[in-house]
């Protein structure tokens, strides 16, 4: 025993994909313990902040403020505050749009390129071909640029009791202050979601969320298809037949079929994180039960079960001593294989809409779909989908490469 | 009994014994085995009667195909027989139900023929024997009865206990553990051993070890071993009788001096001519 | 004496598994095999034979590892050869290799000519398609295997017959060795003696030069070979001819292999059996003295302390035991 583990932990594939899943699965148990915020708290007024860190506008204007020696003529400010990917867009919307020829655009020259802009471009100029997101995101690459040329200090004023505006200090473009200074700052590393909440607290949670029903699915879909591959490979004969017969019903109706339909018919109310892991469950046995089968009529004619027969021992001794521990390594990787297909099933059926009906609790499935319903992949905000992939993607990889490992440990033909 | 263990090596010439003499052990009459119906229909065993007596070594010999292994499965009762009837001791046998069965397994074991799938190989060596002790009513017997008994039954195949203890199966090399299935046998001592192809997986050298344990086994027990083989040579130098099996059918039958040296069925003429000679020239043109 | 078609000398080979650890399975073999005759190779398995078949190829891939020694076939030495150069101009054309489960290694989707023109093609890219069918045709009728086959698929012929088909196939080039490792084993005896006759008419009728033949099965031995070779822990401890072998050998080890024959014929009952106790030793950490020592009831701590060489003895007969052939002999008649 002691010496298959030993093995098992020297494939390569199978201590990789160990390694990233265990590293998910310390992240998942230990980050909650050092973040305690509600993970589906709505910190964010608006949808999609960008990832980064939030400053306190307020606190600015009262802090500390330092004197930096920087040009802040107009020049330098535009060569500093427009980007290379604004620049490119600029020259872009003033080839297609604007009438501009190529030749005479240089993105290099900020203040040449700004004055070009500011004669061509017109948020009311036809634009065919662009959808309003983009034509939006023009407008306000316009009116940045025009904040950029305005700003010469910012006036502080305080209001007197009869509503006047006294001006009380005014803020040089020289001024800054000392990020450590200020007491209220707020990171984002993965910005945020549709509904304001933290991405990165958020997707922790719904990972742990989704293991927990790739786990439920994975041991109920393994239980049924052990209990009934035992049965029919063991008995044969009519039983056999009866089972076999209701495996392959259920393999050729479509398992994701059903699963929309039970999913439909339960409600919307009913549908909890729970109930989608059962049906995923309930769903996806099939194809344990034909393994598991075939693996159990090869050996029900080996002759240690002959001869256990011949001992006089019992059915259930003989399926338990004799059987089981023969499939039990090809059991775990069955299970492992659905835990997997668990949780890319609940992802699918989240992404449609028939995933748990919630806001309270959060799923990588769920996350994608609210995702998607707010056009994240449209507007540029990666940040609410593409880590949600990606963790999926992370998790089905290290558990296939688990059981790849095992199975070239298990598995004598796949031996080097 | 066993003070006549200290006797040693059995005799290498298995005298034979007069036949009539001794009491029917296993009779069968008619017997038939059908897989399947309709187009898949195989007659795999086709009416065959036989008559095995107490305390006699039978061979049936026959080549793959020939419905050996079905016959000794019908006869160890773990496939059941389609048509025919076969009396054991003299009585119709009986394993209608578990606890009949288990009352027939008390008088009729089998070896197989590859030791590495006979074992549990999760289970240690120690409790295959405890379990044939469990299974002869020992299961109450003081421990140091119980290693006594398993210490005598790895003496009588020439292996220590000592070092056996704790061990797996997978640990033996193939004869060791085909040996520690005789063993398994001495413990249960069975009327009847069915012994299925026991030194087909197993070295020429190890080969001798075991046929001489069966011989002990007979003369000792006066165990009735049913020797399945498709080496006629093997047939011929342990058994007092031979079953010639050809498609399920038994073609010859007699003493082993009779069906092999002077053999009447063209079969059995066929097998003998095919086989490798070495005190007479092999003759190769027969093909 | 004849002109010599292999010699080999102080072949040593070795697998390494996959923890790494060295098993030498053929530790320093010699033979010569003249022209015309053929060779058995007799032991228990895990002796090396079939290793020592392999071996004898040239043509090493992991984990079986080349360690020193040479093979020379019909005066070219072969194992310092890059292994492509021994595929493409050694196997088949000089050496041919037929294990156990030769018959399983036909294409079932192609007709068995198929496989003559590749074996062909590789050895002469321009041989046309009409002369090879010509040749196979020819050499099939004189090998009694009917020219029909030719045309046929692997699955329509039975294993015999595939068996069969398989050694026509790769001595189509009249290699100078044939090696056969247990060629007849999965058959049943009858399609044995068809595989067996032919065997003896390629050597008969010149298509191969040489041969080497291992089997378990020590009466087929006796019926198919000139000399017989005992192997013992990856060494050979006695040579001689078929018959001297099997009715007079001197090894104890090869005495004990001899005596557990076992014959369809009058005398057989009456003989007793004997048996060798115990397992071979462990290649991984081959005895420093006598390899059989452990298990051999003459030996003595004298045996397990020195090496012990190959001595000759008689006429071209060989064995490697510490005591004299006349003290043996002398052992076996006391007994």
């Amino acid at each position: 025993m002691l010496n298959t583990i030993k093995q098992v932990f020297r494939s390569p594939r199978f201590l990789i994909g160990f390694i990233i899943f265990a590293l998910m699965l310390l992240t998942v148990i230990f980050y909650p313990l050092f973040v305690k915020a509600d993970p589906l708290a709505m910190v964010g007024n608006g949808n999609f902040f960008k990832p980064g860190t939030y400053v306190n506008v307020s606190e600015t204007v009262t802090a500390n403020r330092y004197t930096l020696n920087v040009d802040v003529s107009g020049a330098a400010k535009l060569d500093r505050q427009l980007n290379e990917s604004d620049r490119s867009k600029m020259a872009d919307w003033l080839i297609r749009f604007g009438g501009v020829d190529e030749a005479e655009i240089d993105t290099s020259d900020s203040v040449a390129l700004v004055e070009l802009w500011k004669n061509n471009y017109s948020p009311d100029a036809d634009q065919p071909g662009l959808i309003s997101t983009d034509k939006k995101s023009f407008e306000r690459l316009d009116k940045r640029i025009d904040e950029i040329l305005s700003s010469s200090g910012i006036i502080i004023a305080t209001e007197e009791e009869d509503g006047t505006l006294t001006e009380s200090e005014t803020i040089d473009e020289t001024s800054y202050v000392n990020i450590n200074d200020l007491a209220t700052t707020q990171t984002f590393v993965l910005g945020t979601d549709n509904f304001g909440r933290d991405v990165l607290t958020e997707l922790v949670a719904a990972t742990t969320t989704s293991l927990r029903i790739g786990l439920i699915a994975g041991l109920i879909a393994t239980a049924i298809g052990l209990i009934l591959g035992l049965i029919a490979g063991y008995l044969g004969g009519l039983v056999d037949d009866i089972i076999t017969f209701i495996t392959n019903l259920f393999t050729v109706i479509p398992s994701f079929v059903i699963l929309i339909l039970i999913s439909y018919s339960v409600g919307q109310s009913a549908r909890g994180v729970g109930l989608v892991a059962m049906i995923i469950g309930f769903t996806s046995w099939t194809w344990t039960t034909r393994s598991v089968r075939s693996q159990v009529i090869s050996l029900r004619n080996r002759d240690h079960v002959n001869l256990s027969k011949l001992s006089g021992h019992s059915m259930f001794r003989i399926i338990f001593t004799d059987i089981l521990p023969y499939i039990a390594s090809y059991v775990v990787m069955a299970l492992i294989l659905q835990i997997s297909s668990g949780i890319l099933a609940e992802a699918q059926l989240s992404m449609l809409g028939l995933g748990p009906a919630t806001t309270k609790t959060a799923t990588l499935g769920l996350m994608m779909n609210w995702a998607m319903q707010y056009s994240a992949h449209l507007n540029g905000s990666w940040w609410a989908y593409f880590p949600v992939i990606l963790t999926i993607a992370l998790i089905s990889f290290s558990l296939n490469l688990m059981n790849t490992g095992l199975d070239q440990v298990f598995n004598p033909q796949l031996r080097d | 009994m066993s003070d006549k263990k200290t006797t040693g090596v059995a005799p290498a010439a298995p005298a034979a014994p007069a036949a009539a003499a001794r009491p029917s052990c296993l009779r069968g009459t008619g017997v038939t085995k059908v897989f399947g119906f309709g187009e898949t229909r195989t007659v795999a065993v086709d009416h065959v009667d036989f008559d095995f007596h107490e305390g006699e070594i039978i061979s049936i010999v026959g080549e793959s195909g020939s419905g050996k292994t079905t016959i000794s499965k019908m006869l160890l009762g773990l496939i059941s027989v389609t048509e025919g009837q076969i009396d054991f001791q003299g009585k119709p046998r009986d394993i209608s139900s578990h606890k009949k069965k288990n009352e027939y397994w008390k008088g009729i074991q089998a070896i197989f023929q590859d030791p590495f799938s006979s074992f549990n190989m999760f289970n240690k060596i120690d409790a295959v024997l405890l379990d044939c002790i469990n299974m002869r009513g020992g299961k109450n017997l003081p421990k140091e009865e119980k290693v006594r008994l398993m210490t005598e039954a790895c003496s009588f195949v020439n292996l220590k206990y000592a070092e056996l203890t704790n061990k797996y199966p997978f640990e033996l090399s193939g004869g060791q553990m085909q040996r520690l299935m005789i063993a398994r046998i001495f413990l249960l001592k069975p009327k009847i051993l069915l012994a299925d192809e026991p030194t087909s997986m197993i070295d020429a050298c190890s080969r001798a070890t075991i046929l001489d344990m069966l011989l002990k086994l007979r003369d000792e027990i006066n165990m009735t071993i049913i020797f399945i083989t498709h080496d006629i040579g093997l047939a011929y130098y342990i058994s007092d009788s031979v079953y010639i099996m050809e498609h399920g059918k038994f073609v010859e039958s007699g003493g082993a001096d009779e069906v092999i040296l002077t053999p009447k069925a063209d079969y059995t003429k066929r097998l003998i001519s095919d086989v490798p000679k070495i005190y007479e020239e092999w003759d190769l043109s027969t093909v | 004496m004849g002109k010599i078609m292999l010699e080999v000398k102080d072949l040593k080979t070795k697998y390494v598994t996959r923890f790494h650890e060295d098993v030498y399975a053929v530790d320093g073999v010699s033979l010569t095999i003249e022209e015309g005759k053929s060779l058995g190779i007799a032991g228990e398995s895990g002796c090396g034979k079939s290793t020592l078949a392999l071996s004898l190829m040239g043509y090493y891939f992991a984990p079986l590892h080349y360690m020193s020694g040479d093979i020379i076939v019909d005066g070219t030495n072969i194992s310092g050869m890059k292994p492509d150069d021994v595929r493409h101009k050694i196997l088949g054309n000089e050496i041919a290799y037929i294990p156990q489960a030769a018959m399983n290694a036909l294409n079932p989707t192609q007709k068995i000519i198929r496989f003559i023109e590749d074996v062909i093609h590789a050895h002469d890219p321009k041989a046309s398609k009409k002369d090879i069918y010509d040749l196979a045709k020819q050499r099939f009728e004189v090998l009694g295997l009917p020219p029909e086959v030719l045309q046929k698929h692997a699955v329509e012929l039975s294993g015999g017959m595939k068996q069969r088909t398989v050694i026509a196939i790769s001595t189509i080039l009249s290699p100078k060795v044939l090696i056969a490792d247990e060629p007849s084993s999965a058959l049943d005896v009858t399609s044995q003696k068809m595989v067996i006759k032919m065997m003896r008419e390629l050597m008969e009728k010149g298509f191969i030069h040489s041969m080497i033949f291992i089997t378990h099965e020590l009466p087929l031995l006796y019926n198919v070979t000139d000399d017989i070779m005992v192997m013992y822990a990856g060494q050979i401890v006695e040579r001689g001819t078929a018959r001297e072998m099997v009715f007079d050998p001197i090894h104890p080890y090869s005495k004990g292999l001899m005596g557990s024959i076992i014959v369809p014929e009058a005398g057989t009952r009456d003989q007793k059996l004997t048996a060798i106790p115990g397992t071979p030793p462990n290649l991984k950490h081959p005895p420093a003295g006598c390899r059989f020592a452990d298990r051999c009831k003459y030996a003595t701590a004298e045996c397990k302390g020195a090496t012990v060489a190959m001595k000759d003895f008689d006429n071209g007969r060989s064995y490697r035991c510490r005591y004299s052939v006349d003290h043996l002999r002398e052992v076996y008649a006391d007994e």
